[in-house]
């Protein structure tokens, strides 16, 4: 029992990440993809009569209830299956961050920034506020996200998520290598 | 003029959420089975690390192959499932033929894709994790989320005039 508790290597979670294509295909002819859920929220609380969300977002309950339950398996994984053990992180990349004010380097995600105190600081706006605009304006442009583009979209040969994906490798390698010390300095650590 | 807004968003949805297209067998009790195959996903993203903002900066920093593997192996297994689907033409159980829309090229997935990008070094998360955060009890996601959803309504509002 005790491959439950350790941190599941990547060829254990990718393949079973993977069969969520041909699931929700099978189950349901749905194509995978997440970042249509934020859309469906908007929809469903939001939608201002704006075209983009005049639809019957009902039809597409089943994409909330994948994130419902993504939400609750989340929970489930750290209550019940969580690692007893510290993270371990690669030493090159503990050096990089603490070289940009990381110092907590124990949890999956560092204190120093996942905390409520951080919210109202300058730094809460760079890493929720516009960290999170990002993430929903460009998926919802792009079409779709590294599920619905990288998993869905390659996996059924389809060149424009080809593109998509080296394009979020380029945003994220742009802000890694170039923006975020910056940006960091900029925001006080 | 709004006419011609629904036609242009319908052939956008044909690549993305595609809404209302489908014939949906769904009622009730039986949509519990998305949230099963959710509740597997989250279960992997948490044990397998996929929700830790520290494995998306040794991707992008390209210090670990974890995140490479992850995605890697993912969509070789998602392709030999829909080839396996295509091939033997197995059909859903339903006994529906199984439909994959075709993406259509835009410059949104280019110029979109970019700013994804941006943002997923930033939260260290894609949509998926996000919603794993929180329900691991990394409760201030909460904002990520809501930061994300103004994206996506923003967005939408100005989806139009964006170039595409």
């Amino acid at each position: 029992m005790e491959w439950i508790t350790q941190p599941w290597p990547w060829y254990v979670a990718g393949p079973i990440i993977g069969l969520t294509v041909p699931a929700l295909l099978i189950l349901g002819n749905k194509t995978f993809g997440i970042s249509s859920s934020l859309r469906h929220i908007c929809a469903a609380c939001i939608p201002a009569g704006i075209p983009f969300f005049t639809y019957n977002w009902k039809k597409e309950i089943w994409n909330l209830l994948f994130v419902l339950g993504t939400a609750i398996g989340g929970f489930i994984a750290m209550n019940f299956l969580a690692n007893p053990d510290t993270i371990v992180i690669s030493e090159a990349t503990q050096a990089d961050l603490a070289a940009l004010g990381i110092t907590d380097f124990t949890d999956l995600m560092p204190s120093d920034i996942f905390s409520w105190e951080t919210v109202f600081s300058a730094k809460g706006l760079l890493f929720f506020v516009i960290g999170g605009f990002l993430v929903g304006f460009g998926t919802r442009y792009a079409g779709g996200c590294t599920s619905g583009h990288a998993i869905m979209g390659i996996s059924s040969l389809q060149w424009p998520s080809l593109v998509a994906t080296i394009f979020f490798m380029i945003g994220g390698f742009l802000m890694t290598h170039v923006l975020m010390g910056p940006l960091m300095k900029w925001v006080g650590f | 003029m709004s006419n011609v807004i629904e036609k242009k968003n319908q052939a956008m949805d044909e690549h993305g959420a595609a809404p209302n297209l489908r014939e949906d067998h769904d009622r009730g009790l039986e949509l519990l089975k998305y949230l099963i195959i959710g509740v597997i996903f989250g279960i992997v993203f948490v044990k397998a690390e996929i929700i830790s903002w520290f494995r998306i900066q040794e991707m992008f920093r390209l210090q670990s192959f974890h995140m490479y593997g992850v995605i890697g192996s993912a969509v070789v297994t998602g392709m030999i499932s829909v080839q396996l689907i295509k091939r033997l033409n197995i059909k859903t159980i339903h006994g529906e033929k199984i439909l994959i829309p075709d993406k259509v090229f835009k410059k949104g997935q280019i110029i979109g894709g970019f700013i994804f990008g941006l943002g997923w070094a930033i939260t260290g998360a894609c949509p998926g994790p996000l919603f794993a955060q929180i329900g691991s009890g990394y409760t201030v996601v909460l904002v990520t989320l809501i930061s994300a959803l103004a994206g996506t309504w923003v967005y939408g509002k100005f989806a139009d005039k964006l170039p595409n």
